[in-house]
């Protein structure tokens, strides 16, 4: 019974794990590097100098043209601002109030609990700007997109001046390597020394890349650090339980034959 | 057995009236279970366990859920970021739905092994895959709220699916929907009967246990209760070996609720569900692949019945089947274990269903396993041949031809002698 029990699961387990290797590599775009992440592991936490300059560069480069509408400023605490810094953020925002007293919409500096405004009135907009693609919203990118950050990570730092001979790229779309059908209407957003970095960290492509993909891990899973952290006690809490329950156990079987 | 005496006053006044206590000492104290269980019989619990847990925190997420097309998503997105422990609760429920489906599967599986359809076990069988197809549409329907990309599609593409049936398909189809498209008012109604179900399904748990309780759990020999050695009381030793069981189980369930919630889900369903734009790829979650495998390996016409409607037939008929089992069983002998040749045919099916998964997942032209010019879409035709031929032919004729090995006397004897082995 037990080597017949055996087999099965060997055989069930073959299946899958094959699946979960294989499946994934959609159409003809390799997968991206798996990157060294802070936020690994079980006690894995988020950098927050890292999400401060992927902060950055959301602010300098991104938000141009992507929304992050899930974000709001007084989020920017779990990023390690203070309230007064997050207040100065949010005050540097324009957002559309109203209607007011006279009945009209009006413009006003942000507080901490406006959202991050979208660049674009509306997606009719955002495809007029921008060749006829509507750039997507940011907050959940890391968790929308197979392999997450190190795909966001390829995607920034995998474009290709020219596309490979022979590849037939469409009028104003650029060559990616990591791009579903390598054809992507956002130009390169990111090069060396895109945003200047205050802390010293070196201002080269793949940096950025790295700690912008970091900053949307974040928006994408806020609570990934209270999570992990209860997550060990829960589990700790379980394994002592569970084996004080196999102790019991054992004792009110002590006198069964089974 | 007699009834108990009560000897606390407010506890005989109460079962005086309504006999809970009664009722309690008789499931737990009296009833007599198997002493030969093995943890595969842990599972029923675990599921109803699993069930629980969905209730409750379905419950707590339907306080924060707004079931409307505009609103949905980003009322999920609220629950995960702005709710005290939002996160949490919803990583309990979206992962609890595998949970489930993996306990159950499991415990399918088990009764399939030890012959646990067989008489006089059929309607506690019956109940058994009605609880399936409820939790079936239940999960389906859960899939929906959020909103997603796969969500939407995933609705799309399975509602679609009535639309084979001639005549009152199309019909049928935009009842469903409530509309001519999936929109607002499918996520309405979704909403309300994902609410409903659970408690269905929780009725037919109670008929579950009811039919359980008149007949006895199987066991490992497949060979019923002889004589009072036989058999202990279900309290407290198959209450203490189930909580024992279920820490394990939670140890492993938590595991994904706290390190890895996404697992089990798509990619796709965290972007906001647009009609406009079709996923690359369409999957529903992993315990509907082998059904998914098995619908869409119908791709030829047979007597002018179009692949659509056989591929939707052969779906529903691969739980259907289920059902006349205790009939397509012809051995005598009820546990796997004393069938020296059908225990082998057991674990081609249990293969077989992993391989109609992996078929499920992959696009039909895609190559099995990598391997050149072996089409996944072949690979699952084949599966699914086998899955229908092992109810109806393997089971009606291994039953016939086998001779299977000498069954213990009694289920003491059994543990008596495997001790002597050991």
């Amino acid at each position: 019974m037990r080597k017949f029990a055996l087999t099965a699961i060997a055989a069930a387990f073959a299946l899958t794990a094959f699946n979960g290797g294989a499946a994934k590599a959609s159409g003809d775009a390799p997968v991206p590097a798996a990157q060294d992440w802070s936020w690994h592991g079980l006690f894995g936490t988020y950098d927050r100098a890292q999400l401060q300059r992927g902060f950055q560069i959301y602010k300098n480069v991104c938000s141009g043209c992507h929304s992050l509408r899930f974000i709001a400023f007084r989020n920017l605490e779990g990023i390690g601002f203070n309230e007064d810094q997050i207040k100065a953020i949010a005050a540097e925002y324009d957002i559309e109030d109203g209607p007011n007293e006279e009945g009209d919409m009006f413009t006003r500096p942000g507080i901490a609990s406006d959202y991050f405004p979208s660049p674009f009135a509306n997606d009719k907009a955002a495809a007029a700007s921008n060749g006829g693609a509507i750039p997507p919203d940011l907050s959940l990118m890391a968790k929308a997109r197979m392999h997450g950050p190190d795909y966001i990570t390829a995607l920034m730092t995998g474009y290709e001046e020219e596309a490979p001979e022979g590849f037939d790229l469409a009028d104003g779309k650029h060559y990616n390597h990591y791009f579903p059908g390598h054809q992507i209407s956002m130009a390169p957003p990111l090069y060396d020394e895109a945003v200047e970095y205050t802390d010293g960290t070196p201002m080269t492509l793949e940096q950025h890349a790295h700690d912008v993909a970091a900053f949307l891990n974040w928006t994408a899973q806020p609570e990934l650090e209270a999570r992990k952290a209860l997550g060990i006690k829960v589990l700790l809490f379980l394994i002592v339980l569970t084996a004080m329950l196999y102790a019991v156990k054992r004792k009110i079987w002590r006198d069964i034959e089974h | 057995m007699s009834a108990p005496v009560w000897n606390n006053a407010v506890v005989k006044w109460v079962d005086d009236r309504l006999p809970v206590f009664s009722m309690l000492h008789h499931s737990a104290y009296e009833y007599p279970t198997p002493k030969n269980l093995s943890y595969m019989w842990n599972f029923g619990s675990l599921a109803g366990f699993v069930l629980v847990t969905m209730i409750l925190s379905g419950i707590f997420l339907a306080m924060n859920y707004t079931p409307h097309a505009d609103m949905a998503f980003w009322s999920v997105e609220r629950i995960m970021r702005d709710v005290n422990y939002g996160w949490l609760i919803r990583y309990i429920h979206v992962n609890g739905a595998s949970m489930f489906f993996i306990c159950v599967y499991i415990h399918i599986f088990r009764g399939l092994y030890y012959g646990s359809y067989k008489a006089p076990r059929e309607m506690l069988w019956w109940i058994g895959i009605l609880i399936l197809l409820a939790m079936m549409a239940t999960a389906f329907m859960g899939y929906v709220l959020p909103w997603g990309q796969m969500s939407f599609w995933g609705a799309t593409v399975i509602t679609n699916l009535f639309s084979a049936f001639p005549i009152i398909g199309d019909p049928l189809v935009t009842w469903l929907w409530g509309g001519f498209a999936v929109d607002n008012p499918t996520l309405n109604r979704f909403f309300s009967l994902h609410y409903l179900m659970p408690f269905v399904i929780l009725g037919l748990v109670v008929l579950h246990v009811w039919a359980l309780h008149t007949v006895r759990s199987n066991n490992p020999t497949g060979v019923e209760i002889k004589s009072p050695q036989d058999a202990i009381a279900f309290h407290p030793y198959y209450t203490i070996k189930d909580l024992f069981g279920m820490g394990v189980f939670l140890i492993f369930f938590l595991f994904f609720v706290f390190f890895a919630p996404d697992f089990f889900g798509e990619p796709d369903n965290y972007i906001p569900a647009n009609p406009l734009v079709t996923p690359p790829h369409i999957v529903p979650e992993w315990y509907f692949l082998p059904f998914y495998a098995i619908l869409r390996s119908i791709d030829f016409t047979v007597f002018g019945v179009p692949a659509k409607l056989l591929g939707v037939l052969a779906m529903f008929a691969s739980i259907i089947i289920l059902f006349v089992i205790p009939w397509l069983d012809t051995s005598k002998v009820r546990s796997s274990k004393y069938r020296p040749v059908y225990k082998w045919f057991f674990l081609v099916l249990f293969i077989d269903c992993f391989v109609l998964g992996y078929c499920g997942k992959k696009a039909p032209d895609d190559y099995f396993m990598g391997i050149e010019g072996l089409k996944v879409i072949t690979v699952g035709q084949l599966a699914t041949l086998y899955y229908f031929a092992h109810f109806l032919v393997v089971m009606p004729l291994v039953g016939k031809l086998e001779r299977p090995k000498p069954l213990p006397a009694s289920i003491s004897q059994s543990v008596l002698k495997e001790g002597a082995n050991a």
